[in-house]
């Protein structure tokens, strides 16, 4: 790669040299840039079919695409986003980066696992695009039975394999992290010394770990009733839809977790930067993001509230949802009070945590409508449902992933970018997001209906409300990159602590060299040390 | 969190780093390398634990439902073929755990008869298994179009193709990690041959090991679900 | 440098070994006899040949795959692979089990 970085030229980026040396590497900060590049490339490819999407939904009739391809698109979409974007987003980029640092290794526990882990998500990208071009997807990205597995048409045979495929990725990059946290550590970072980034993402891990084989022998199930004609989900035969639901959602709920959990990680670090303080009750937000990964498993039949689950398991499942809201609430005070006091800058990264703060709110509070049964009853499978996830894993982890990207920017590649033009965007994506998601609830509220490609007359004001807004997002993420690509090519040499924060990864220059640290660094002081004296301690 | 970057290997007792040609330059010490590794490798079985749970999840699931399908269907099962593949698959973890000991004390020639024992009867498993499924499909108990419901049995058709579908796919998807287990330990015996492991370094004889029990624990499980649940009332040893 | 894992003696082996062998022995005869008939129960066979599968898995667990000596991590995780598989089954049957329970239609 003949980009220059702005620093040293024994860093990560320049030694080795070449393309082999790239795709050979077992540099955990390699691997993160060449996460980078593959998931940025698929969240284009899964705005593209967003794109296809709201453009149809200007209209009220179905004049733009054909139902069967307005099927296909908001399936891709939501397969693509949610498996090769933001499962991965933040945990193989800004995770892979700086774990290793934050802990004081010179590497994770398994590097050629940690290669392997991207070429298991680059081989299932493949596949899955694969299943785009012999005919797309039409089963949503909930691959319902029976039928994905016996009535669609479409390529989902392809798309199964594929996600089953990158399921792996998941997997070894958790199992990675676990190991890695609890083995790598250096002298004297003790796990409550350790920053939040690190106690999230082990959470992110455990989930990982725990969740993600279930969809993977579930989706295997399907491509092999497809293939093999087996009837496991088949209501011929007696085979039960609402099972694979179970199995599904034994995973996907806790899926969501992945996604918003590193999100939080990253909040948790920007907020004690952005004011110069101590998280706020450092170990509830800690023993938080544990909570919430564990509680995050017991709910998942709040997606089966309208199915035939009985009403009994509705209620058990109902209660849990209203527990996991806690510890994310818990962790959404401590950082307001961190802010509180504090002596807050505004660069960008302040922008982002305040735009997550106020999205991430929303987005959790409309779950607990969904959570309660006899408002899903209504809301259920109306936009009002599309309007809430969007809020938390665009509004909260898109967000979070962006203000992380610009946090630690600069540590990434030696450079810094220009700092106005990524506050504009970070105003323009809040705009563009509030106005392409809000008049969605207020459109499911009056019951307009998700996956339709075609509504009553008196919807359209809200859905080209919000099809402006679309528009307004998608440019808004063009911003970055292009301030970013320019900042390879011409931004000013990046300090190795450009915004004055706590953190061994602020220790090491900018950017870091291949095994991080000259000598092995013993830690001594608690995290966040930005006024010295009391130090956190547990038990 | 300030960092204090001292020029120490401040890791307790454990003094000099090592220069073992086998440690990897991440890791600062051989113990903490095969701690590492022996962990990842258990949490990489309970996803295992979980992949296959899934399954285990539908058996319950449809056997709640359907009784007398899960009673007949079991009967279509060999249990004389399924119970000599649980003793070859226990004779196998106690090789393969001897040859673990017997890399642990750098004994070449143990290391070597008793991986090529484990890999033997690893490989006796996958044949009974093939007579297992030709069995199966000469007698149309293969799920789909050519199913024929054994006579007396035909008003459970579609659940016994339930049944069926599980059973291939549980105990195929078991073979398939045989398969790969197989193909690991040849490996291990490999560099068994080459003279690898001694008492400094077998983390990998471990990890594999750990693999090829969980295997064999799996096979535990299934046996009794499928084979042995209809057994009381008469085989039909197909 | 030689690790702190001790060698297991080769009888520790050999006797799990028969153990695990009679516990298959034990299992495929107590399946020869329709216990539930005889008990007016629908789970004694079932439970029985899971009790002697699980102590069979045990048995592998702790001394074949060393469990006994590893570090108290590793037996967290072990541990935690089957609680989370508990987890999956208990709260998926519990939708399966209370079909009908609150006298609603269908549900």
């Amino acid at each position: 790669m003949a980009m220059t970085s702005g620093a040293r030229p024994d860093s990560y980026l320049g030694a080795p040299y070449g393309l082999a040396a790239w795709l050979l590497t077992k540099d955990h900060k390699r691997i993160a840039i060449l996460y980078l590049i593959s998931i940025t490339i698929f969240f284009a490819v899964g705005g593209l079919f967003a794109i296809g999407v709201r453009s149809e939904l200007m209209t009220p009739k179905g004049d733009l695409l054909s139902a069967d391809m307005y099927n296909k698109l908001f399936t891709l979409h939501g397969v693509v986003m949610i498996f090769f974007f933001l499962i991965p987003s933040i945990p193989a980029t800004l995770g892979n980066f700086l774990i290793p640092i934050m802990i004081g290794a010179k590497d994770l526990a398994f590097p050629r696992i940690n290669l392997l882990s991207w070429y298991i998500y680059v081989v299932g990208a493949l596949v899955t695009l694969v299943a785009v071009f012999a005919g797309g997807v039409d089963t949503g990205w909930t691959f319902y039975t029976p039928y994905s597995s016996i009535s669609s048409t479409t390529a989902v045979t392809w798309a199964a394999v594929g996600v089953f495929i990158t399921g792996f990725s998941s997997i070894l990059t958790g199992l990675n992290f676990i190991v890695t946290v609890h083995r790598m550590r250096a002298p004297g970072m003790t796990w409550f010394r350790l920053p939040l980034f690190v106690w999230s993402h082990y959470a992110t891990s455990l989930v990982m770990i725990l969740g993600t084989p279930v969809i993977a022998i579930t989706v295997l199930l399907v491509a092999a009733e497809r293939s093999l004609n087996l009837g496991i989900f088949d209501p011929a035969r007696g085979g039960d839809p609402v099972l694979f639901q179970h199995l599904f959602w034994f995973y996907s709920h806790p899926a969501v977790y992945i996604m918003i959990l590193p999100g939080m990680g990253v909040i948790s670090e920007l907020v004690a930067a952005i004011s110069r303080k101590q998280v706020f009750g450092y170990a509830f937000v800690a023993f938080s993001s544990l909570a919430i990964a564990i509680i995050g498993f017991l709910v998942w039949g709040h997606h089966l509230f309208v199915s035939s689950q009985s009403i009994y398991a509705g209620l058990v499942f109902s209660i849990i949802t209203m527990l996991v809201a806690v510890p994310s609430a818990v962790k959404t005070f401590n950082w307001t009070a961190t802010m509180y006091k504090g002596s807050v800058t505004w660069e960008s990264p302040t922008y982002f945590v305040v735009g997550f703060m106020g999205l991430f709110v929303i987005g959790g509070l409309t779950g607990l409508f969904l959570g309660t049964i006899g408002l899903d009853v209504h809301l259920s499978d109306t936009y009002f449902v599309v309007a809430h996830f969007h809020y938390i894993m665009v509004g909260g982890a898109i967000m979070a992933y962006m203000g992380g990207l610009h946090f630690w920017w600069p540590k990434m590649t030696g450079r810094m970018f220009n700092d106005v033009w990524a506050r504009a965007s970070a105003i323009m994506i809040f705009v563009g997001f509030n106005l392409t998601f809000f008049p969605q609830f207020v459109l499911g509220y009056l019951g307009m209906p998700r996956r339709y490609h075609a509504y009553p007359e008196e919807f359209q004001v809200l859905n080209v409300l919000s099809t402006a807004g679309a528009s307004i997002l998608g440019l808004a993420y063009l911003l970055p990159m292009v301030y970013f690509t320019i900042s390879i090519f011409k931004g000013a040499p990046a300090p190795a602590n450009p915004w004055g924060a706590k953190g061994l990864e602020w220790e090491v220059p900018s950017p870091p060299p291949t095994f991080n640290f000259d000598e092995e660094p013993v830690v001594t002081e608690p995290a966040y040390n930005y006024k010295p004296g009391r130090e956190v301690t547990v038990g | 969190m300030a960092s204090h970057v001292h020029t120490q290997n401040a890791h307790g007792a454990h003094g000099e780093h090592e220069h073992n040609p086998n440690l990897q330059h991440h890791f600062y010490s051989m113990d903490q390398q095969l701690e590492a590794s022996t962990l990842g490798m258990w949490v990489f079985l309970v996803t295992e634990i979980m992949f296959f749970g899934g399954l285990f999840m539908a058996y319950i699931v449809y056997r709640t439902m359907y009784p007398d399908a899960w009673m007949s269907g079991s009967q279509q099962l060999n249990v004389p073929l399924g119970a000599m593949n649980t003793a070859v698959l226990i004779v196998s973890s106690l090789t393969m755990a001897l040859a673990v000991r017997a890399a642990m004390v750098g004994n070449r020639r143990g290391q070597i008869r008793n991986l090529i024992l484990t890999i033997l009867l690893g490989t006796t498993f996958l044949v009974v298994k093939y007579f297992e499924y030709k069995s199966k499909f000469d007698h149309h108990l293969v799920p789909g179009d050519h199913f024929v419901a054994p006579a007396g049995l035909e008003t459970m058709a579609p659940q016994l193709q339930i049944f069926m579908s599980l059973y291939f796919v549980m105990t195929g998807v078991h073979a398939a990690h045989m398969v790969v287990g197989i193909v690991l330990m040849s490996v291990i015996l490999f560099m068994a041959w080459r003279g690898r492991f001694g008492p400094q370094y077998y983390t990998p004889v471990e990890v594999s090991g750990l693999y090829w029990h969980f295997v064999d624990i799996v096979w535990i499980f299934l046996f009794p679900l499928l084979y042995l649940l209809g057994f009381h009332l008469g085989g039909a040893a197909h | 440098m030689s690790t702190s894992h001790p060698v297991p003696a080769h009888s520790t082996f050999f006797l799990v070994f028969a153990a695990l062998l009679v516990g298959t022995g034990l299992t495929v005869l107590v399946a020869k006899y329709d216990l539930d008939a005889m008990f007016h129960v629908t789970w004694l066979n079932t439970a029985i040949a899971l009790t002697i599968a699980i102590i069979k898995a045990t048995l592998v667990i702790v001394y074949f795959m060393g469990v006994r000596w590893n570090t108290p991590l590793t037996k967290v995780v072990v541990l935690a692979g089957f609680f989370w598989l508990l987890i999956l089954f208990g709260l998926t049957m519990n939708d399966y089990l209370t079909r009908g329970w609150l006298g609603v239609l269908g549900r």
